[in-house]
């Protein structure tokens, strides 16, 4: 499975959000932080708010709000506002013969889908933030002493 | 919301688990008689079943056991069965009871725990992801034989 770059942005934007509902960010702000376009985060930031998961907020000091639910959103949630997780065959000319074996392939393919869907779907933002201050709290423990 | 215990289940808290495991059109009597007498009556530090108490009323349960080498694999932790009443969920429930199950599975000396879920079951499916399991070594393949 390859996320693309959109999906991507929006996943980091939107559980940058979320670490803090409280708290509003600009696009240059997330954007700065992670190092990646603004250009291409602004647009991404407009889908989000249209679709009702990041509110904009006007004004001095306005920025974006995350506006969902972590316990109940996603990732698969995030990520179906950008594209559809479906593989492709990349085979645009077959013979008939080929048809058997295309068939059998569209129909792993189709397994891998489900499975792949039915993970993104489970793993909520809650889990994922949780997961993330975990492994930041490991990095910054100090090693013990007269250990490498 | 007053003081929860998660304790272990006592052969009288069988109609109380019946009442929380209630499906439309089911009849699960005989099959929670059996477990009771499997995971309760018996008494076996392997077998697991707690419930989640508030003053008289029972608001979940969690059922597990050590199983080995099933499939081949060493020891481990199974946990098959979960509720938390609709009523009292998103409170904390099902991760105390979760952490309680697996402190007793440590304790009978597996250092892994797992679980099966329907893959439409997003809610328990999530529950378990939120707990840190991932998708394991062993993967369920199934057919239909009709």
């Amino acid at each position: 499975m390859k996320l693309n770059k959109a999906s991507l942005f929006a996943l980091i934007s939107v559980l940058e959000l979320a670490r803090d509902p409280e708290r509003q960010l600009s696009t240059s702000d997330i954007a700065d932080k992670y190092g990646i376009s603004s250009h291409h985060l602004a647009k991404v930031m407009r889908n989000l708010v249209h679709q009702g998961v990041v509110q904009a907020m006007r004004g001095v000091g306005g920025g974006y709000r995350f506006a969902g639910n972590v316990n109940r959103t996603t990732l698969l949630d995030i990520i179906q506002l950008f594209e559809t997780l479906e593989s492709e065959l990349d085979l645009p000319h077959w013979n008939k013969a080929a048809e058997p074996v295309v068939s059998e392939l569209h129909s792993v393919t189709s397994e891998i889908d489900t499975v792949t869907r039915a993970i993104l779907d489970t793993i909520t933002l809650a889990t994922v933030l949780k997961n993330t201050r975990a492994a930041g709290e490991r990095v910054a423990e100090p090693s013990p002493p007269g250990r490498k | 919301m007053s003081k929860i215990t998660i304790r272990d289940a006592i052969p009288s808290d069988l109609e109380a688990i019946i009442a929380l495991d209630r499906m439309p059109n089911e009849d699960k009597t005989g099959y929670w008689q059996s477990i009771f007498q499997h995971y309760v009556v018996a008494g076996r530090p392997d077998r697991v079943f707690l419930v989640a108490q508030e003053g008289k009323s029972l608001l979940g349960f969690i059922i597990g056991e050590v199983r080995a080498w099933e499939f081949g694999s060493p020891p481990c932790g199974w946990v098959f069965a979960l509720r938390v009443s609709h009523t009292t969920r998103e409170g904390g429930i099902g991760t105390r009871m979760f952490t309680e199950i697996c402190e007793r599975l440590k304790k009978a000396g597996v250092d892994t725990v797992r679980t099966m879920v329907d893959i439409d079951n997003k809610l328990t499916l999530s529950f378990f992801r939120g707990m840190g399991l991932r998708t394991g070594r062993y993967v369920e393949l199934e057919k239909r034989i009709d």
